[in-house]
């Protein structure tokens, strides 16, 4: 394989693919972590406290409030924060590898 | 529009056809083919078509990617399901939209640095193998033709909706027929620009009916407020006027309130084979925690399914580069989640002011036309408001099944000429004969799924759509998270967990509704009488009935752990070049690996 000249030894690198990987997953998890606590919380919080999730508010149950309508905005936060923070990981990677450190 | 009001009388006599909501049908039905056929004629390649897509906008492509997503089930089967079924409802338009903050969160990002621009073509990539690209496409048949019954039933319920009197089959083939051919002409390619029109059809379709419709009888929380919930003696509004529940209809509580005849449904069918005193301990004891099985199962078939969609991945790479892919998914979140607000908004009206629809359970008289049906309100005292409005949000229905329809034909068409014609059957085969090929396989393809299309009438449309995405999960998505993070996956272990977990859903999926239509009281239910002593046997388990109905909490994890097994135990086989493979998987574009790794490929001969 012939070797392109600057930042091939550290993107080859095993430990430069487990640092990027390892990033990448923690951004990830953390994401999904927090969208899923709330989308699986809620069949928890119907199920163990039906009567505080039938209380009225402006017509609505909570419950159904929660669900129809408020889900949306929190799934745009956390897309939004994801978006930002994956686009800063990259440039933060490319900026790296193109000073030559070692990820080691 | 002279012309309109002139043959207006014509339509009256024949039939009852109402003219504006013909009208505004045939003219969405003219554009869209029309639009179809003039950009087919603008960019005739597939490599045309994702060239052209760069040069377009990151709010452009976010309507396109959002009007391709939206189909039947969305734009009818939510309110038609939120009004038959209630709250537990409402986990559908979540994770439809949900979902797609999954597949952003895992696997976009990486499946568009790895260059497949389909799920099959990542089959093949990531593990040097066509054999499993073989295997791969199979799913894009299964998929897609449980996501074309909904589609086609839609059809048919919004046919004969605007034709009083013809037979649901008629529409079905209709429409289909249409569609079809209008697909092997080599219309309807997925163009940016039908798909970007289409968003904003049905966004249109959906939000200015309703706005009216809630200005004269009251706003969403008005309507919700009318039904009483756990714990409320009488319902807390006066101010909508409510018309009494039909008999079929499920009570205020039950409906208002989680774990409610959706997901209950199994235990309450087995509750009632026993013997009266039974009952209510049986109830008691069973009812509430397998309705939150079948809940959680429902939310990961449709979290991870849509990941899984054979559609849906192709149009990330619509975008320029990787900034510009995740700028658009965060717009796409933020127009199908503001679409998803509306359809449970119908559900909710019409369960107060058209209780009538609720005696035609699920047939084309069913709940699934509330949205077709509910600005009709408006005639009584407003004439032609009702109508036009109808009419309106006819030719939103008509723009979301025949997108989905066409799009999904499209990818269907292309497996089966391009894979299994083209590398299967006659590998040697000339570009000529290729040609011919997509357009008889077009034509079978569009026939079964009108066939199919003819058997699901009382099946309700966002119930199939659901099993689409169960089988989705269990197959494509295991298969693209577990080959994006592991390195240590192989072929073998792929394919049998995938094809085991896929298979699955499916027989699960099948027997369901087989055992469904049994019971229907029309044609279908002798069809399938033979599956009626399987209502029996679900009444005798219902744990097993939603399990089947309901297959993701199994079939997902069965798929994974097998993948995770067999990979270990055939881990020689593990491609020689996986670690190359995943930094071109994970590491930023910039740095220029994909360049890299072909000019690698080709060097090596392959």
């Amino acid at each position: 394989m012939p070797l392109p000249p600057t930042h091939d030894n550290v993107v080859h690198s095993e430990a430069f693919l487990r640092t990027l990987m390892r990033r990448q997953l923690v951004l990830s998890v953390s994401c999904a972590a927090t969208f899923l606590i709330a989308l699986l919380g809620m069949p928890l919080l119907n199920y163990f406290a039906p009567a505080a999730m039938s209380v009225r508010v402006g017509g609505f149950t909570l419950s159904w409030l929660v669900l129809g309508v408020l889900f949306f905005p929190f799934v745009w936060v956390i897309s939004f924060i994801f978006i930002k923070r994956s686009i800063a990981l990259e440039e933060d990677e490319v900026r790296q590898v193109k000073e030559g450190k070692d990820h080691s | 529009m002279s012309a309109i009001l002139g043959i207006s009388p014509l339509f009256a006599l024949i039939g009852g056809v109402d003219p504006w909501i013909f009208a505004f049908s045939f003219v969405t039905v003219v554009v869209t083919i029309g639009m179809g056929f003039w950009s087919a004629k603008q960019s005739k390649t597939a490599s045309d078509f994702f060239v052209a897509g760069r040069s377009v906008s990151v709010g452009w492509n976010a309507s396109a990617i959002s009007g391709e997503y939206l189909s039947a089930a969305s734009f009818m089967g939510v309110a038609g399901m939120v009004m038959s079924s209630g709250y537990d409802a409402l986990w559908y338009p979540v994770c439809y939209a949900c979902g797609y903050l999954f597949l952003l969160l895992f696997i976009a990002g990486p499946l568009r640095r790895f260059g497949a621009y389909t799920i099959p073509d990542f089959a093949e990539g990531r593990f040097d193998s066509p054999l499993f690209r073989k295997i791969a496409v199979c799913f894009v048949l299964f998929i897609g033709f449980f996501y074309t019954m909904p589609q086609m039933k839609g059809a048919g319920v919004t046919l004969a909706y605007i034709f009083p009197g013809i037979p649901y089959w008629a529409g079905v083939v209709l429409v289909g027929a249409v569609i079809t051919f209008n697909v092997a002409l080599g219309g309807m390619k997925g163009i940016t620009l039908v798909q970007a029109f289409q968003y904003w059809a049905k966004m249109f379709a959906i939000s200015v009916p309703i706005f009216v419709v809630m200005a004269v009888f009251g706003f969403y929380n008005g309507h919700l407020s009318a039904n009483a919930a756990p714990g409320e003696k009488a319902a807390p509004s006066a101010e909508v006027q409510r018309k009494a529940l039909v008999e079929k209809a499920p009570k205020d509580t039950a409906w208002i309130a989680p774990f409610g005849p959706l997901t209950t449904k199994a235990v309450n069918a087995a509750a009632a084979a026993l013997p009266e005193g039974e009952r209510k301990a049986y109830l008691e004891e069973h009812q509430k925690p397998y309705s939150l099985l079948y809940t959680y199962s429902l939310i990961i078939a449709l979290v991870c399914g849509t990941a899984g969609l054979p559609h849906i991945l192709v149009r990330f790479y619509t975008n320029p580069d990787g900034v510009a892919a995740k700028r658009t998914t965060m717009w796409v979140m933020i127009l199908i989640g503001i679409f998803y607000v509306f359809p449970p908004v119908f559900g909710v009206i019409g369960r107060n002011l058209m209780p009538e629809l609720y005696t035609g359970l699920a047939g084309i008289k069913g709940t699934d036309q509330v949205v077709l049906k509910l600005p009709t309100l408006l005639s009584e005292k407003y004439g032609l408001l009702g109508s036009i409005l109808s009419g309106i949000t006819c030719a939103g229905a008509f723009a979301a099944f025949m997108s989905t329809f066409s799009g999904l034909l499209v990818s269907m068409t292309g497996a089966l000429a391009h894979d299994v014609y083209g590398r299967i059957l006659r590998p040697q085969s000339k570009q000529q004969e290729r040609l011919v090929a997509f357009k008889v396989a077009a034509v079978v393809v569009g026939g079964v799924a009108i066939i199919l299309g003819c058997f699901v009438e009382p099946l309700e449309i966002n119930f199939m759509v659901g099993q689409a995405f169960a089988i989705a999960a269990a197959s494509y998505f295991p298969l693209l998270f577990m080959s994006v993070w592991w390195r240590g996956m192989t072929m073998k272990g792929a394919a049998t967990g995938m094809l085991t977990g896929g298979l699955c859903a499916l027989i699960a999926a099948a027997l369901t509704n087989f055992s469904t239509l049994s019971l229907d009281k029309g044609p279908m239910g002798q069809v399938f009488a033979s599956f009626k002593p399987l209502n029996d046997f679900w009444a005798a388990h219902p744990l097993l009935r939603i399990l089947c109905e309901q297959p993701a909490i199994w079939t997902v994890p069965l798929a994974i752990t097998l993948m995770v097994i067999i990979s270990k135990a055939t881990s020689r086989d593990v491609p020689s070049d996986a670690r190359m493979k995943m930094l071109v998987l994970h590491a930023p574009e910039k740095l220029g690996l994909k360049q890299e790794y072909i000019q690698d490929h080709q060097g090596a001969g392959h």
